[in-house]
């Protein structure tokens, strides 16, 4: 039922776990260098057909003499994203960083004795490893690594906020977190949240092309990182398939979380500020998927709704556990 | 599912010829209803239900916390009871608030019930029959090959493997994701049975607080309770009569490092009783493992030190003799307060202010002070009043009014045995040791496993709408002049464009290879009933229709 609580740090692991970090970060800070550069000066080329990307309406088939001739009635042009040899690199220096962050969570977990995302700073860590994960993942199944550098930015943000000013040593926990649950709940809003956060990110790259695209529709040139990204439907796609992911897994995290609040205090639901945030995020990605299904509302509009929902995410997990006292006790 | 119910009640408005102008009362109702179960009021009122609850994280609320919120009058005299009229206190049980979600609750019965009806009918559907020009659908595809049409038809068939297939004279018509509708409607059904438990949790349940001291035991009915929280319908005279036992309380804290200090554990060893009559049981109470007993919960929720005193009289005469609950102010030193009411002495009563410091030392300036949590070297210090409790009137435990009372000064710090002879020859009272208490919550909520199943019911629900891609697919084989046949596959999806497409796509090839693998065709299809064995990619289907 309860964790058994290693009463020692090991210390080795600990100081191997926080140069890991350190390490990390640089690693991730070179990506972004790249991924940026390929951004900005990559040639635009045509992705293949496949799970995200439209088929064209050349996709010919050519058999022998049964050549299939392929008619498709879309709006939406051939993906194209800018693309350059600096960007494969830029993702296995990407795929190096991972590594290394998932040889930090688990050397704290070992220095600590327990799961390793019991507070503040090791939650954003996991945050955006899970991040960084769903990059590499849409990178590889999507062939979107042109997201790279949106992803990378708020990534090294939260990670510079996590070292500088979350950071503490490595330890045991308090009580109320002696539960099965809870590295239940926190791991599925860890999974959930860091699935936000690519599609956030996609969501903010998707109003730049948009823009770009309602720019170029007036004539205008668009130059530059914007005029090199793939089509906003492209991305918009990206981003609602991180949302398919995360919204069930944010709701099975609030139910997990609620059996634990009836656990550990008694009741399952108390509106207490972590716990009204969290509805206030489920609310407006349910919101977000709504507006997908409501005529005028999708394009810009739904993803404005996906910014904010992850705007309330970061709200709840900042200014929620620092601005009002609840019963949390992560911080 | 919206529009279909309004393309039939906007007929029916036609048809009952009211006025340009006029709707007539019933016209009215039929237009709001159209309103209210429209997506877009539901976007609205999901927005409406993000944004009233952001008030009710900022501001403190009733239903967390009643100290901050009297607290929050005393620090905004001016601006909290203006707050307290717009319910701000208590956003999530406030008018405005339930009329939000009232509205939201009944635009939901209103979208998913006739849309359930409608699935229940649509579940045995066969596919559509193929449309004329299956170049116009989203994804078409055409090619020309040696097999016999029947042969394609049938290849098809195979290739659509997970559809519902139906042949429609020189065509399949081939559907699938039927689940998708099933699992939304599953899904915000889901939500209303949660919505309905919580309701009914709210009116029959309670819940309560109190405080029993190591050694002592709490009977459930209503005067054992320091505060209890009734629901609207609640009988508070008929509660549970079960019965517990508080034998020991441990708490553990971290002794070293920088953590030092930090609580560890806290286990309380209880017995209880489900009713006088039944058999004892024992239970290990800690943070995260409640008592179930009698359908109430049991919480443990903090713990705190009752240092037990002694008080005789001027006559020497012991008239106290009791473990007094001391409230903790901070949970690192565990410094506490508490207050001693003696009314019966025989003489004057006698009041004492408290407090209890469980692990004291003395800080460079001389001051005492507790360092620990752990009652390492338990002191006490105490101040002494001589006159009139003033019990006559309901007062805290925790506090003494002093009004009435004189002031008999302060005692020295006292170890446990040590004794103050009051002054005046008023008495005297020993500290004659401590015992933990813990502060117990009961909640029976009947709601708490319905909630729990409906929100089961609702991921399940919604997994199924995400992932489920409801799509259509028509497959036409007719002989050209040439004695070849042309053969156009189409598709409509539901949902996304492009990963639909790229299926179609795939379905296309996968077609069109297999034909071309066996030249001339593969054999002529068997009857509809003959296929068996292991599905070979030349293997017809096994039936007419199958079914996801
Ligand atoms: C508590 C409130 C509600 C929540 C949390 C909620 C949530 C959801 C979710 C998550 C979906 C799946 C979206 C998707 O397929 O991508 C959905 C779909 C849908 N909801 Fe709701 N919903 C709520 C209330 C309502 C109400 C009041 C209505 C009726 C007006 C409604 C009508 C629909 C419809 C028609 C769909 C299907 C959209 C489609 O076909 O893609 N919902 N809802």
């Amino acid at each position: 039922m309860t964790y058994t609580l290693a009463g020692t740090v090991d210390e080795t692991m600990a100081s191997a776990s926080d140069s890991l970090i350190i390490a990390m970060i640089v690693t991730y800070a070179a990506a972004l260098f790249l991924f940026a550069i390929e951004a900005a000066y990559g040639r635009r080329t045509k992705l293949k057909a496949g799970r995200l990307m439209p088929v064209g309406a050349g996709a010919a088939e050519d058999g022998a003499d049964d050549a299939i001739e392929v008619n498709v009635r879309t709006a939406e042009g051939e993906a194209r994203a800018s693309q350059s040899v600096l960007g494969t690199i830029a993702l296995g220096v990407t795929g190096l960083g991972f590594a290394m962050g998932v040889a930090q969570i688990v050397t704290r977990g070992l220095a600590a004795g327990r799961w390793p995302w019991g507070n503040m700073f090791e939650f954003v860590v996991a945050l955006c490893l899970v991040a960084v994960g769903g990059l590499l993942y849409a990178s590889l199944r999507y062939q979107a690594r042109f997201l790279g550098a949106f992803v990378l930015v708020p990534v090294l943000i939260l990670l510079g906020i996590g070292v500088r000013w979350l950071y503490v040593d490595p330890g045991p926990l308090i009580p109320a977190l002696h539960s099965y649950w809870v590295p239940i709940h926190v791991t599925a809003a860890i999974l959930a949240g860091g699935a936000f956060m690519v599609s956030g990110a996609a969501g903010v790259t998707y109003l730049v092309s948009h823009r770009a695209e309602a720019r170029r529709a007036l004539g205008e040139r668009v130059t530059g990182v914007a005029g090199r990204l793939p089509s906003p439907e492209l991305l918009d796609r990206i981003s609602h398939r991180f949302i398919l992911f995360a919204f069930p897994l944010w709701t099975f995290g609030i139910i997990a979380g609620s059996i634990w609040a009836d656990e550990a205090w008694g009741r399952f639901w108390g509106w207490d500020p972590k716990e009204v945030w969290s509805f206030i995020s489920w609310v407006i990605y349910a919101a977000y998927l709504h507006a997908r299904a409501t005529g005028g509302w999708r394009g810009p509009k739904a993803t404005w709704i996906n910014v904010v929902g992850f705007a309330t995410i970061l709200f709840n997990f900042f200014a929620v556990n620092y601005m009002f006292s609840g019963l949390h006790s992560y911080a | 599912m919206s529009t279909t119910t309004n393309d039939t009640e906007a007929g029916t408005d036609n048809a009952s010829g009211s006025g340009p102008r006029g709707l007539g009362p019933a016209g009215w109702l039929r237009w709001a209803w159209r309103i209210l179960t429209s997506m877009r009021t539901a976007l609205i009122l999901l927005f409406l239900l993000a944004v009233g609850a952001i008030p009710g994280s900022i501001l403190p609320q009733n239903v967390v916390s009643v100290d901050q919120v009297n607290s929050y009058f005393q620090d905004h005299p001016d601006l909290a009871p203006w707050l307290d009229r717009l319910y701000l206190f208590d956003v999530f049980s406030s008018p405005w608030y339930a009329a939000i979600y009232l509205l939201l609750f009944v635009s939901l019965a209103g979208c998913v019930i006739p849309r359930a009806v409608a699935h229940a009918r649509a579940i045995r559907a066969r596919p559509v029959r193929t449309p004329r020009h299956l170049g116009r659908m989203p994804y078409a595809a055409r090619f020309t090959t040696d097999a016999a049409p029947e042969t394609v038809l049938d290849q098809a068939r195979a290739v659509l493997k997970g559809y519902r297939t139906e042949r429609y004279g020189d065509s399949v018509s081939a559907e699938t994701g039927y689940l998708r509708e099933a699992g939304n409607v599953l899904f915000h059904l889901a939500l209303l049975g949660l919505l309905l438990a919580l309701a009914a949790g709210a009116f029959f349940g309670y819940r309560g607080n109190l405080l029993l001291v190591e050694g002592d035991g709490f009977a459930n009915t209503l005067p054992s309770y320091d505060a209890i929280y009734p629901g609207h319908w609640t009988d508070t005279d008929d509660l549970e009569p079960f019965t517990l036992h508080l034998d020991d309380f441990e708490a553990t804290f971290i002794e070293e490092g920088n953590l030092s200090g930090q609580a560890e554990s806290y286990v309380a060893d209880v017995t209880y009783r489900e009713s006088p009559e039944a058999e004892e049981g024992r239970h290990r109470l800690e943070v995260n493992h409640p008592l179930s007993v009698n359908g109430v919960q049991v919480y443990l929720l903090g713990h705190g030190y009752a240092p037990e005193f002694e008080v005789r009289n001027a006559e020497g005469e012991v008239v106290f003799d009791q473990a007094v609950p001391f409230i903790h102010r901070d949970t690192r030193s565990f410094t506490s307060d508490g207050v001693v009411k003696v009314p019966d002495t025989g003489g004057e009563e006698l009041g004492f202010v408290g407090v209890f410091l469980p692990s004291a030392v003395e800080t460079e300036g001389g001051e005492l002070v507790s360092d620990f949590p752990d009652a390492r070297d338990p002191r006490v210090t105490l101040e002494g009043y001589q006159g009139d409790l003033g019990l006559v009137d309901p007062q805290s435990v925790y506090q003494l009014r002093t009004t009435g009372m004189e002031p008999l000064g302060s005692s020295p710090v006292m170890e446990i045995g040590d004794t103050w002879e009051l002054p005046d020859g008023a008495g005297s009272i020993t500290f004659s040791g401590y015992r933990e208490y813990v502060s117990l919550q009961t909640n029976r909520d009947g709601a708490r496993l319905p909630a729990l199943t409906a929100a089961s019911l609702a991921v399940l629900g919604l997994v199924i709408t995400l992932f489920v891609r409801p799509r259509r697919v028509w497959v036409r084989a007719e002989r050209t002049g040439d004695g070849r046949t042309r053969v156009e596959l189409a598709g409509l999806g539901k949902t996304e464009v492009a990963g639909n497409n790229a299926e179609f796509h795939e379905l296309t090839t996968d077609l069109a290879r297999r034909l071309r693998s066996g030249p001339g065709g593969t054999p002529p299809s068997p009857g509809p009933d003959e296929g068996s064995g292991p599905h070979s990619p030349t293997d017809p289907p096994e039936s007419t229709t199958t079914r996801e």
